[in-house]
């Protein structure tokens, strides 16, 4: 698995320049929602952490589907695969580096959060965990479907409808969990989210891994 | 000039390489692979010709545990194809028309991430790019390479896998007269290690030369 | 197709709808007319007796579907695929249904088409996630694969039903708790029982119908090859 790792991160560090496009994707969509909701100080901070949310969410389509595009091009997954290697390895590896990458994504989308909707806070370590968490729930079922609709035709529409519904408990924790260290957290109740949060990533980094066989396999 | 069968004497069927019996592969609607059943004792150079279209892609990447067969029952060195395809693929090595590679890496790099999966050590490496004649350009990414240099690579990545069974889709295809004798070297070396070689070609004259034994391929049903 | 096979293999279904449309007729004649009132909703509450065996079925079916597709990839028989199709698409129909009666409810009780209740909001992320399903079977020619990975999405889906419902409640919780009116008394029982065993024969018509249909398609996309004799008669 160390291999698959890092092969990954050689991948993505050659490939650098499609972060930062992915990034100013990801922060223009910030941007794109607070004129889509008007220049309400307050409505915006209320609601910062469901944007920064979405904001990473819909860039996750991007880097998932990024992430299998140099292993399909000349079949290279399949190339590893017959050496042989172990298809759960193959997973871990791949699903660990987009979860680097999305946590990377989202620390970076903070600072852009905090400016735009006035939504800082001193909980910097906190924060900064939650976006680990909660990446790590989109990267789990994200590699596994990125590998599955990498390999048909519809592949653009078909991750997001796949993956969205999936996620919603991990949005909705993560957003949850977010707003509390920004806004407040009177009652306490953050550590059930994290904890729901982190149950999330148990069960799918346990399941995929399981699945990722099948699903790269004819 | 077509060749004879492998013979079915029983000193012959214990060294078996390949023992296919009807196998049958199939792409939708159509089969491409039909009631294929062969043999090729170990140690030998198989040589797999037809015309474009006729199934040898489909039958090496089968062989090859890429694709699983539809119908038929077929043991690789041994080894069942479908039960026991592990222990296929840490055996088996195949030259594919898809390079198996990745573009953003440089030759270099591809090989050492094959060894590292492999689990073998990548010293290897360098004199292998050189074997292959990408000594100089070994530190460029794969991008910039042309299609007989990757196919070079490619065979860099088969060698690196130390197979017993060695399946050759179309290896003259792309390169230059003196890729031509590199793969003619590189069977010939094959065969010496014991290692079985099946090439898919439509070069028949060099390749019969090379071939103990000969299978050709219409319509993805053996003639 | 021949005909005579279709007409035996039809008639189990057929019962099962017959049944079930008789029974869910008669459930639910007396859930409208002849059960009393609800004290605090008035009529509105009568939706419950189509609404909760709805919900009760729809629940047997995601059940059945997960079953069907652990079955499939560990045996990996077609059948499993077919019953799985069939069950995916009859509990997204439900699901549909779900949400339909749910909204209908809402708008005169709570002045708005959706309250974000935690069990239905849970059915509209499950009836999200199977459409995705059985688009993902559309885009895939190859009959096993297509069924391999429609049986990995079915079960990561599926395994997330409770996933998403507790969250969902939880996320609500912080709002004013809204709940859909609880069947506590014994009249309204026995309208609700009869019209959930109707809505169970109905759903096992339609997807013992529906395999048939799958089946049928997979039975022929995986037809043998026609035998042609060649003059390769001594190599064989």
């Amino acid at each position: 698995m160390i291999a698959a790792l890092r092969k990954e991160l050689l991948l993505q560090w050659r490939s650098r320049a499609q972060f930062l496009a992915v990034f100013v994707f990801g922060a223009s969509s910030l941007l794109l929602f607070s004129f889509g909701i008007g220049p309400n100080a307050e409505v915006l901070r209320q609601f910062s952490a469901g944007f920064l949310w979405l904001g990473l969410l819909l860039s996750s389509t991007l880097t998932l589907a990024e992430s299998f595009h140099d292993e399909m091009e000349n079949r290279a997954l399949e190339g590893l695969l017959l050496l042989p290697s172990d298809p759960r390895a193959l997973y871990y590896g791949k699903a660990i580096a987009n979860w680097l990458q999305l946590t990377l994504l989202g620390s970076a989308l903070i600072p852009v959060m905090v400016v735009l909707y006035d939504a800082g806070t001193d909980r910097i370590v906190a924060l900064l965990g939650i976006v680990a968490l909660g990446a790590a729930g989109l990267s789990a079922p994200g590699t596994l479907y990125a590998a599955m609709t990498a390999q048909v035709r519809g592949k653009q529409t078909l991750l997001p409808l796949l993956l969205f519904p999936l996620i919603v408990p991990a949005l909705l924790a993560s957003v949850k969990a977010t707003s509390l260290v920004i806004l407040g957290d009177p009652m306490d109740s953050l550590r059930a989210w994290v904890v729901l949060l982190a149950s999330f990533d148990a069960i799918y980094w346990a399941l995929c891994g399981l699945l990722y066989g099948r699903v790269i396999e004819d | 000039m077509i060749w004879e069968v492998p013979c079915y004497a029983p000193a012959c069927m214990t060294g078996l390489a390949i023992n296919a019996e009807k196998l049958g592969r199939r792409y939708g609607r159509r089969w491409a692979l039909a009631d294929v059943t062969f043999r090729v004792p170990a140690g030998t150079v198989l040589m797999v010709s037809g015309p474009n279209g006729s199934g040898k892609s489909t039958l090496f990447r089968v062989l090859a545990t890429a694709i699983r067969p539809d119908l038929g029952k077929v043991t690789v060195l041994g080894f069942d194809l479908i039960r026991e395809r592990e222990d296929v693929r840490k055996a088996v090595a195949l030259l594919s028309h898809h390079s198996y590679l990745y573009e953003t890496l440089t030759a270099r790099e591809n090989l050492v991430v094959v060894s590292q999966h492999l689990g073998v050590g990548t010293d290897g490496v360098g004199p292998l790019l050189a074997r292959v004649g990408l000594g100089e350009r070994g530190d460029d990414a794969v991008s910039t390479f042309s299609a007989g240099m990757r196919k070079r690579l490619s065979f860099a990545r088969v060698l690196l896998q130390t197979p017993r069974l060695a399946l050759l889709d179309e290896p003259y295809a792309q390169l230059d007269p003196e890729g031509f004798d590199l793969v003619d070297d590189v069977i010939r070396e094959l065969k010496a290690d014991g290692t079985t070689v099946l090439v898919a070609t439509h070069q028949l004259e060099r390749t019969s030369r090379l071939a103990d034994n000969a299978l050709r391929l219409e319509g993805g049903r053996l003639l | 197709m021949d005909t005579a096979v279709h007409s035996r293999s039809t008639r189990t279904p057929l019962i099962f709808l017959g049944l079930g449309a008789l029974l869910f007729v008669f459930g639910s004649w007396w859930g409208l007319f002849i059960a009393p009132a609800e004290q605090y909703m008035g009529d509105v509450q009568r939706i419950m007796y189509v609404h909760v065996p709805t919900a009760w079925n729809w629940m047997l079916g995601v059940i059945f579907a997960f079953i069907c597709a652990i079955a499939y990839l560990i045996n990996g028989k077609p059948k499993w695929d077919a019953r799985m199709e069939a069950s995916v698409e009859v509990a997204s129909l439900f699901a549909l249904l779900l949400c339909i009666q749910g909204s209908v409810w809402a708008k005169p009780t709570w002045g708005v088409w959706w309250d974000w209740d935690p069990r239905l909001t849970s059915v509209a992320v499950l009836l999200f996630a199977f459409l995705g399903i059985i688009a993902l079977r559309n885009f895939v020619e190859d009959p096993v694969k297509r069924a391999v990975w429609s049986s990995v999405a079915t079960i990561i889906a599926s395994v997330d039903l409770p996933i998403v419902y507790f969250s969902v409640k939880w996320w609500n919780s912080l709002h004013q708790q809204q709940s859909t009116p609880q069947t506590v008394s014994s009249a309204f029982h026995l309208p609700l029982r009869i019209n959930a065993l109707a809505v169970l024969f109905l759903m096992t018509g339609f997807i013992m119908l529906r395999t048939r249909v799958a089946a049928a398609r997979l039975s022929e996309e995986m037809a043998p090859p026609p035998m042609v004799p060649g003059p390769a008669g001594e190599l064989a």
